[in-house]
């Protein structure tokens, strides 16, 4: 997506657009290098560490309240927020690579638009809107295949943020659990599949 | 005195290796054993696996969560150091950015160059795949067939350690007793993937990787290793005892702390160190092979990355194994007035036929592994079964449209979850998010299968390399320009592949991810994306045709060698590490024996 078309939909939604400005001054200066061809690899990273983090307060509450929609807590896990997954995206639009930079900006434009959309269907921002409205505006934008025309792009922010909270939150402790990871520990001797699954599947 | 800086080397060796991955790892390990002093370039940096693998670093501990970047395409915890699809400061030339004519090259600057990333996939050539003119009239034959190279298939075999078994299939050849090591218990997917594609008539057998699913024979192999010769017998010995078998975790891409898998400076560097015979220099960028009056090699030139000054480094043999590209420009750049388009190239071929392996892939969600119990399906780390090329007589009678076969690699299972855990899933669940999300996560993780063909290229007069006229790296070395270019050959095998996977996840009751790519030229993957580059040197029996003989020494220069992949005449679908190591083997012993008779 060229920076026509993202201003194009991104004013297509409202002429109210208080979440631009964090991308803006980003523009003005140039992302932190990456962490090179040969990193410390053994080392727990931290968020922010290799790279300073760039989202404003506005960004980050709105980042853990889409969050939480996507992934909340329920009987099994926390919600996505709970465990860090803010840290994440910040982490992630602030990188210095292009994959990453296309995302800050597919992502930033996203969270105006949710603002902007918000705005015109009850005069209040995203986060002051209750869960029912905040819903109302993500059941028009969950599925790309679906949504009306107008809310195509807003739908392709949707998946990508979708995705990357799904990547933050399943890769920690508590998100490997909630899918009953059990591997990356050592054994001293593999023995597959129990025969009763296998019996169970007709692969006996 | 193993691992020596340029001032400290030694003023004449008998044999210098240029490279420490597969190819420079077996011929230094094999001239070393042997009493032979060598002199080991590496390009890259040292490297020691045991201390600086992340074995079990989970990717909350990563930048990214371990996702792919630039600086580390395969992910952060990918063992590969100073590279990747670009090498800083070292750049390539592509003659075309089109899809079809695209040349991608991975390299690494380590000690044991790719060896430490690589998928271990261990396949040995058939009888067919040295023959492949004589059998359909393409491409060209090898100089030597598969009884010359099998005792050297099993020789490393025993060495680096193999699993794998004996299923006597066409053109899929069987080892000796005690070559192989058990293979690991397949996983639910791969035992519903291998029953679901029998009934198509499509086979799959348990893969071959260089992983230890138990202790290697210390007892017995290292007497038939080297045999009569007792220091080499307990320098391995000593060796094979120090590696530990596979604990069932951590991918072997990271490279493995407890010498599980088969990496260079695991497994092939230690007893050739610790024979006394071995040197290594690391940061020694060699640029150029250089000669004496007679025509003869003395040594190479390098550049030292520590100080930016070049050196040269003396030899009574040259061994190149820098990777079969590396090795081609290195021939190159050392053109001399005796050879005014490159040293050993009178044959004009340096550069030429250069190949990769054709490469496809489709992936499937199948319904009958949803919601299965948990399982820890960590494994050998993949490949516990394959599906080796199956068609040859219905291709042989010219009923497929294209010469060359295919193998299948596959898998599936509940993987660590990564960053794409969850990521992608709208064509399964119409967009949800919420707790009905949660769900579904939980319902479709562990029930993807993925399809991977790997098929043989026919060498074609579009895709070589040359030496670019005008980019120089940031040693002021020219640097190399790749053409490239596929035939119908590939593109339909290409094609094939993808209605062969689409087959069988239909026979799975799967439902396939994306488009089914008919179109062959759109169904292959780019060049050199495989990362199988061979030839660029190729062996042949003429001079006039090929750049080395059977026993990779080049004809121009009886005293220089090329072990690595520049010298393969065709790419069986077989993935070549193992090939490589074979050939250099068998080339070592050549050395060894011409330097006993004092031709050397």
């Amino acid at each position: 997506m060229d920076r026509r078309t993202t201003i194009k939909w991104v004013l297509a939604a409202s002429a109210s657009l208080p979440l631009l400005e964090g991308r803006a001054a980003w523009a003005g200066s140039a992302p932190a290098q990456g962490y090179g061809t040969d990193p410390k690899l053994a080392t727990h990273h931290q968020s922010g560490e290799l790279w300073p983090l760039t989202l404003n307060a506005a960004q980050r509450r709105l980042a853990g309240i889409l969050s939480d929609i996507i992934i909340p807590a329920d009987e099994r896990s926390p919600g996505a927020s709970a465990l860090g997954v803010v840290d994440f995206i910040d982490e992630w639009v602030s990188a210095p690579y292009p994959a990453q930079q296309r995302d800050r900006t597919l992502v930033l434009d996203g969270f105006t638009w949710m603002d902007a959309e918000a705005v015109r269907r009850s005069g209040k921002e995203f986060a002051q809107l209750g869960i029912a409205g905040q819903r109302g505006i993500c059941d028009d934008i969950c599925d790309a295949s679906r949504a009306a025309a107008e809310r195509r792009q807003a739908a392709r922010f949707f998946a990508r943020y979708r995705d990357l909270t799904a990547g933050g939150f399943y890769t920690t402790p508590a998100g490997r659990k909630d899918l009953n990871y059990i591997g990356n520990v050592a054994l001293t001797r593999f023995d597959g599949p129990p025969p009763a699954l296998l019996g169970a599947l007709g692969l006996r | 005195m193993p691992f020596v800086a340029p001032q400290a080397q030694k003023s004449a060796y008998d044999v210098i290796v240029v490279g420490s991955g597969a190819a420079g790892g077996q011929s230094a390990y094999t001239l070393c054993m042997d009493g032979a002093k060598v002199l080991m370039l590496e390009a890259g940096r040292n490297y020691s696996p045991e201390t600086e693998t992340p074995m079990f670093q989970t990717p909350d501990w990563a930048p990214l969560r371990a996702d792919g970047t630039p600086d580390k395409p395969f992910g952060f915890y990918d063992a590969t150091v100073g590279g990747g699809w670009e090498v800083p400061g070292e750049p390539y030339v592509r003659s075309s950015e089109e899809s079809g004519l695209r040349f991608d090259w991975w390299r690494a600057r380590m000690l044991g160059g790719r060896t430490n990333h690589w998928g271990r996939i261990s396949l040995r050539n058939g009888p067919y795949d040295f023959k492949p003119r004589s059998r359909d009239g393409l491409g060209f034959d090898w100089p030597l067939e598969y009884a010359d190279v099998a005792p050297y298939y099993d020789k490393v075999e025993l060495l680096i350690g193999v699993y794998g078994s004996n299923e006597g299939l066409e053109n899929t050849p069987n080892s000796p007793p005690g070559c192989l090591l058990p293979p690991p218990t397949p996983l639910v997917s791969d035992l519903l993937i291998a029953q679901r594609a029998k009934r198509l008539g499509i086979p799959a057998i348990p893969g071959h990787r260089a992983v230890l699913t138990q202790p290697l024979d210390y007892k017995g192999s290292p007497a038939r290793l080297h045999p009569g010769n007792a220091t080499a017998q307990k320098i391995l010995a000593d060796d094979m005892r120090k590696r530990a078998a596979c604990l069932w975790a951590t991918p072997c891409g990271r490279g493995c702390a407890i010498r599980a898998n088969y990496q260079s400076p695991t497994v092939h560097l230690p007893p050739a160190l610790m024979s006394g015979n071995l040197d290594i220099t690391t940061d020694a960028m060699v640029y150029e092979v250089t000669l004496g009056r007679d025509g003869r090699t003395n040594g190479v030139n390098f550049v030292d990355r520590i100080s930016g000054k070049q050196r040269h480094a003396a030899a009574r043999v040259v061994v190149l194994a820098a990777s079969a590209c590396e090795s081609v420009r290195i021939l190159f750049n050392s053109k001399t007035a005796q050879f005014p388009q490159g040293l050993a190239n009178s044959s004009g071929k340096v550069g030429r036929y250069l190949m990769d392996t054709v490469g496809s892939g489709l992936n499937g969600q199948i319904p009958l592994l949803e919601n299965l119990p948990p399982l820890n399906e960590d494994s050998a780390d993949g490949h516990q079964l394959y599906v080796p090329w199956w068609l040859y007589q219905d291709q042989l009678a010219g009923k497929l449209g294209f010469a060359r076969g295919y193998h299948i690699e596959f898998g599936g299972g509940k993987r660590m979850p990564g960053f794409g855990t969850g990521a992608g899933m709208e064509w399964l669940t119409g967009g949800s998010y919420g707790v009905k999300y949660k769900q579904d996560v939980r319902r479709y993780y562990g029930s993807f299968v993925y399809f991977d063909g790997r098929g043989e290229m026919i060498p074609n007069d579009l895709s070589f390399c040359e030496i670019d006229p005008n980019v120089k790296d940031k040693w002021g070395i020219p640097v190399l320009r790749f053409h490239w270019g596929w035939s119908a050959h590939e593109q339909r095998q290409a094609a094939h592949m993808q209605k062969t996977f689409a087959g069988i996840i239909e026979a799975m009751g799967g439902r396939t991810q994306g488009t089914v790519q008919t179109d062959g030229a759109k169904a292959i993957a780019a060049g050199g994306s495989i990362i199988h580059e061979v030839g660029g040197a190729i062996m042949g029996s003429d001079p006039k045709s090929s750049v080395t003989n059977k026993w990779c020494q080049t004809w121009d220069v009886d005293n220089l060698f090329i072990t690595d992949g520049a010298v393969f005449a065709s790419n069986a679908d077989k993935n070549p590490t193992l090939t490589i190591m074979a050939l250099a083997w068998r080339a070592a012993d050549h050395i060894l024996e011409r330097m006993r008779r004092k031709e050397l």
